[in-house]
């Protein structure tokens, strides 16, 4: 339960969004390459962090549109958000 | 040895006010080495150095737990107890998990409370009756009992939910197992700890695992708050916080953490005697012995550790209660909290080595946990014991995800994820 500043529309209730998942997991570029292992590893294996996480967000009830999000999952507090394509703040 | 609990012990201790029973477990310092380590002390932890003690006569066993024992999802979540899942490899799994219910209190010689008060699950669209009737002969072949109900027979079973043909969600039919239930969730942690520890066992509470010391792919013990334990074994049972522990030994799981939650209302006269699970509509309801409700809600869909959860997935839970049980409306709720659940891409655990040896993980149980702790404790034993999976966790292997043989329950967990 907490509020979200989406960078579209500003802040809104967290029940308007859905999560998506750990952010930066890029597609593997030659899939035909991978092993089973490294599939195993795009497609299933998650960090999972207590603390400091990089996550997606999607604004569903809204503009629809994904986001970036760093939150401290232990507490739920939202350190930063930032577009989709923008690079991760590094502090 | 511990004194046996009966009639005769209860009056004998009446005469002293009960001020001198025995005490069911002790508070050891850890020693410098044990020959395996559980980290956990929830059900399946303490169910797990029951057995190695018991069944595999490994007694030189500690199990750490951060916090008191049965604290952690033990103690959280509606102790619902079944095994009518579709697969057949869950199906072992969860029926061997219940036919140890069936004596687990006379084993343990403390009442569990283990009540076969049959769980139904409702079907309220075309797709659920499908589904559900498939799972009824699934459930039969395997020889685990199910039955189909009709919207008639749904009513005359639990006569207070709402069969309207014209609520938003109407009952179109539904599954019952009979030999299903509900137990005491304590007393499984309190009956468990207290067996192990008459077998020697040692149960260190308030200890917290701070690092896994590891030379090159083989254990050497683990780093905790009240200093370094040397162990060539470990099981972790960790539910929620399975992954930090992970982390700590550099291995990834397939694992995500995220927030479940449930409420119990004020107490009332008997007014519900089954459990009742609705997938669709969110909702399950069943009566504590005390007379509370005992509802459960859904996951959140982010990860989080913070055990709180979202009010908005508890009043859409209520709003479907309602919308079956029109009488529950002008109930009270009393209590409501969260449990980090760890979730399975697959909705199955994982009962299983890892690619280190001597490390074990018994984790992903999800949203449906607590019914398994007898039957997932006897296994995880055994794959310790031996470091070979029983036959019974054998397809719950971590190396599932690698081969793509995922045994995909998401049907029967009853929680959406």
């Amino acid at each position: 339960m907490f509020l979200i500043h989406c960078p579209y529309c500003g802040e809104r209730e967290q029940s308007e969004f859905k999560a998506g998942g750990e952010a930066h997991i890029v597609r593997p570029k030659q899939p035909t390459e991978l092993s089973d292992d490294q599939w195993a590893e795009y497609l299933f294996m998650r960090k999972n962090i207590k603390g400091v996480q990089f996550e997606r967000w999607v604004h569903t009830h809204g503009c629809r549109k994904w986001f970036n999000m760093v939150r401290d999952t232990s507490n739920d507090e939202i350190k930063a958000i930032y577009k989709m394509g923008e690079k991760p703040p590094t502090k | 040895m511990k004194n046996k609990y009966s009639i005769i012990s209860l009056i004998k201790n009446s005469f002293s006010y009960h001020e001198n029973w025995q005490k069911a477990w002790g508070d050891p310092e850890p020693k410098k080495e044990y020959d395996i380590v559980i980290i956990g002390g929830g059900g399946h932890g303490l169910a797990t150095a029951y057995y190695l003690a018991k069944k595999h006569h490994i007694k030189n066993v500690a199990v750490i737990e951060k916090g008191w024992i049965g604290g952690g999802n033990t103690g959280r979540n509606t102790t619902i107890i079944r095994s009518n899942y579709l697969w057949d490899a869950s199906a072992g799994l969860y029926d061997h998990a219940l036919k140890i219910w069936e004596k687990l209190s006379q084993e343990l010689n403390y009442n569990v409370m283990f009540s076969q008060r049959g769980v139904m699950n409702l079907a309220h669209n075309l797709q659920d009756v499908r589904d559900l009737k498939r799972r009824t002969h699934a459930n039969r072949l395997n020889g685990i009992d199910a039955v189909y109900l009709n919207t008639e027979q749904v009513k005359k079973f639990c006569p207070i939910i709402n069969t309207s043909p014209d609520i938003r969600y109407p009952v179109l039919g539904g599954t019952l197992q009979r030999r299903a239930g509900t137990a005491r969730h304590d007393a499984v942690a309190w009956g468990y700890a207290r067996g192990a520890d008459e077998m020697g066992v040692n149960i260190i509470q308030n200890c917290e695992v701070k690092g896994i010391k590891r030379s090159g792919d083989s254990i050497e013990g683990v780093e905790t708050t009240k200093g370094f334990i040397k162990t060539k074994k470990i099981g972790v049972v960790a539910a929620g916080h399975s992954s930090v522990i992970a982390n700590m030994a550099g291995l990834r799981l397939p694992l995500e953490s995220k927030p479940l939650q449930a409420l119990v209302s004020e107490p009332v006269k008997p007014i519900i005697d089954t459990v009742v699970m609705s997938n669709a509509v969110h909702a399950y309801v069943s009566q504590s012995d005390k007379g509370e409700l005992v509802i459960g809600a859904g996951t959140d869909d982010y990860v989080s550790y913070s055990q709180k959860g979202s009010h908005d997935i508890v009043e859409g839970t209520l709003n479907a209660i309602l919308e079956l049980y029109p009488i529950f409306s002008r109930m009270r709720m009393l209590r409501q909290w969260g449990g980090i659940v760890d979730i399975c891409p697959d909705a199955s655990p994982i009962i299983s080595k890892t690619p280190i040896k001597g490390l074990y993980f018994n984790c992903g149980w999800g949203t449906g946990g607590f019914k398994a702790t007898p039957g997932s404790g006897d296994l995880f034993a055994h794959t310790i014991a031996n470091d070979e999976p029983h036959k019974l966790n054998a397809a719950f292997n971590l190396n599932r995800f690698i081969s793509g043989d995922l045994v995909d329950e998401h049907g029967a967990a009853a929680v959406a994820h």
